[in-house]
């Protein structure tokens, strides 16, 4: 049905310890990432979403590795990372390789650009004049002159250059996932969409298989095939883009989906369907996480928490106990699609 | 946003130009490449190759500095006194005919100016500017190689405690912290008691006093480093701990220890001039600044400008020291 996923996760969790005082007692546990598994398959763009907090960038970190996570297994094109057959730390690097928002921090200052982007290649055994010249043939990728530009310093170029360079220092040595943590998001709409436009002809040249992680859902809806929705370390839905734009299942994505600003007036909302701020993730609630911010929330959902289960065909998932018919909760099973129709929510074209 | 169209439009182009290739080009200047290469072969042809190569080696970060360093004059000025410093420091046998240890009972406290001795004798009738330019000597070294040999293991200490962080971090800040518990003074004054006189004990030190003060200034700048997302995106490319040090810490964290070191200069040679005040460090026949200003501590009545002498180029080698090393710290900042 599916193809074989090029990258595998399952049940990855990572608890920071929250530690205080002369003794460094733990206060609490926040819990960025809490079992979350997904796939992402061999050519596809996998956007992230969710608010601020809810673990996106946590999720990236511990894909690369960057984050030793506390438990959870990732599977790299069949074998598992770390495992006696699988590839090892430096190989998995190889093959994923992330572009962080920050396009100026993430540039040592002190490098000419053309340099930083052939660090990785020299550190993976090519011989520095090989190296530059790969770096040459990268920024040209990127739509950088290199006989202009690779000499020059961070600070000597703007952000949506600095972002390009970026990326080219991600390509550099060749991955086949890149995980794009908030890569446009400090970046004017005017450029960012330039660079999202570069991302897309990249893909199709070098055939790589992107995670796009953002806040900003236009621009996960342009770029992504597949998107998952995360909630305080958790994932509420994952499914086509199309599909979950359609009809979102999940209270939380339609919500989410809802706040997205609109040109057209007759699809504006007149109240918030959100409020308030997530809840503490050192002590998140009971079962559902979101259901201190649910309209829909009853007594079964502080009680157990609703898995992630696959609701039709296309592939598409939700963890929500309305969506099943035998979990208690007054609108479960068809109740769901009369919440779907909640005003001013309604599906995009 | 609605609806998937094949491009996102750039700001001001409208949403039907969406195939629009021209518009990929960033509002501040950078060029798709194929527009990029028509203006370099009209207006750059002949250079192109030199910027190629230019462009495959990169100009050099020192070299960058060492640009902005000679705009700056003052810094330059200071620097070439402190060049002259040196050099009568090295070059004394040849600047003057006088031994310095010779003593001439006939010719005391001799005022500035006088034949045969142009700055003057001291105390006990020696030539003044040959225990000058000799006292160059010694109160260099005492100035320089504490600082040295300081950077050298504060400065590895404290990248290695902040680059590793965790109990490594802690182990090596709490010993520093220790010896951050004495005065520097204090600290020296003990070592010297202990150890006793001479020039070799004063550096060793002054040196452990120096230790400390460099672990916690490059410890600080390590961890601050270190957290970086270029250091992240180094660590995730695979990259080894050693080349990351090397290519991504090191050069970022040198600038600052560099400049404090400059800065140390000057309070060393005070501190040494300080302990052979009292009588810790170099023992008397021997001329050092500091020494010569205590033993003419006495004459400030009889013949002022004698006594101030020593006082006077211990206050401008320090001064070169420390503005020079303010001159560095601008050069080196990257963001000006």
């Amino acid at each position: 049905m599916t193809p074989t996923p090029l990258l595998s996760v399952r049940n990855l969790t990572k608890h920071f310890p929250v530690k205080s005082g002369l003794f460094r007692r733990t206060l609490g546990v926040v819990q960025a990432v809490d079992a979350v598994s997904f796939d992402v398959l061999p050519g596809e763009t996998l956007g992230v979403v969710g608010e601020s907090g809810c673990g996106k960038s946590t999720t990236a970190r511990l894909l690369v590795r960057l984050t030793e996570p506390d438990s959870g297994e990732i599977t790299f094109d069949g074998a598992q990372i770390g495992g006696r057959d699988g590839p090892s730390l430096r190989d998995l690097r190889r093959r994923m390789q992330m572009v962080f928002q920050d396009s100026y921090a993430s540039l040592n200052p002190r490098l000419p650009v053309g340099m930083s982007v052939a660090y990785g290649p020299f550190a993976h055994g090519l011989h520095r004049a090989e190296a530059l010249e790969r770096a040459a043939m990268l920024l040209e990728a990127v739509g950088l002159d290199p006989a202009r530009y690779a000499h020059r310093y961070p600070h000597e170029l703007s952000g949506g250059q600095r972002q390009r360079v970026n990326i080219a220092r991600a390509l550099a040595i060749e991955p086949r996932v890149v995980i794009l943590d908030e890569a446009v998001s400090a970046l004017d709409k005017s450029v960012a969409a330039q660079v999202l436009n570069l991302l897309v002809d990249l893909k199709e040249r070098f055939q790589l298989t992107y995670v796009f992680i953002s806040h900003d859902l236009g621009v996960v809806r342009y770029l992504s095939d597949r998107v998952l929705v995360m909630y305080l370390g958790k994932v509420v839905e994952v499914g086509p883009v199309s599909e979950v734009w359609a009809h979102p299942r999940h209270p939380y994505s339609r919500a989410l989906l809802a706040a997205m600003p609109t040109m057209d007036p007759s699809r504006r909302i007149t109240e918030a369907l959100l409020t308030g701020d997530p809840p503490n993730p050192i002590n998140p609630p009971s079962g559902c996480r979101f259901r201190t911010r649910c309209r829909f929330a009853e007594e079964v959902c502080a009680r157990r928490e609703p898995p992630l289960r696959m609701l039709d065909a296309t592939d598409h998932a939700a963890a929500c106990h309305m969506l099943a018919p035998d979990t208690g909760h007054s609108l479960a099973g068809g109740g769901a699609e009369q919440v779907g129709q909640a005003p001013a929510v309604g599906p995009t074209r | 946003m609605n609806q998937p169209s094949p491009r996102i439009a750039g700001g001001l182009v409208g949403p039907g130009q969406s195939a629009g290739r021209s518009a990929l080009e960033d509002g501040n200047g950078v060029a798709s490449p194929n527009v990029d290469r028509t203006c370099s072969t009209v207006l750059a042809l002949p250079s192109d190759e030199t910027a190629l190569a230019r462009a495959r080696h990169g100009r050099g970060y020192w070299k960058n500095v060492w640009t902005r360093l000679r705009e700056d004059k003052i810094t330059i000025v200071v620097i070439v006194v402190l060049i002259a410093i040196v050099l009568t420091a090295v070059l004394a046998p040849l600047l003057t005919p006088h031994d310095p240890l010779a003593t001439s009972v006939f010719n005391r406290l001799k005022p500035t100016g006088t034949a045969g001795h142009w700055l003057g004798t001291d105390e006990i009738g020696r030539d003044l500017w040959a225990r000058m330019v000799y006292g160059g000597r010694l109160s260099l070294v005492c100035g320089v190689l504490p600082v040295t040999v300081a950077l050298l293991v504060g400065g590895t200490l404290g990248i290695l405690a902040g680059f590793a962080g965790g109990v490594v971090n802690s182990a090596i800040m709490r010993a520093m912290d220790v010896l951050y518990a004495f005065p520097s003074i204090l600290l020296a004054i003990a070592i010297c008691g202990i150890l006793g006189a001479g020039i070799g004990n004063t550096i060793l030190a002054l040196s452990v006093t120096f230790v400390p003060p460099f672990v916690r200034i490059s410890e600080a700048v390590t961890t601050q480093v270190r957290s970086l997302d270029f250091v992240e995106a180094a660590r995730a490319s695979g990259s080894r701990t050693a080349l990351i040090l090397r290519y991504h810490i090191l050069n970022n964290v040198l600038g600052p220890i560099l400049v404090y070191a400059t800065s140390l200069i000057s309070i060393s040679i005070i501190l040494a001039s300080g302990l052979s005040f009292l009588g810790l460090g170099v023992s008397p026949p021997s001329p050092e600044w500091g020494l010569m200003l205590n033993n003419l501590r006495p004459a400030i009545w009889v013949n002022p400008m004698v006594a101030a002498l020593p006082g006077v180029m211990i206050f401008l080698t320090s001064m070169c020291f420390n503005l020079t090393s303010d001159g560095i710290r601008q050069a080196m900042d990257v963001r000006l």
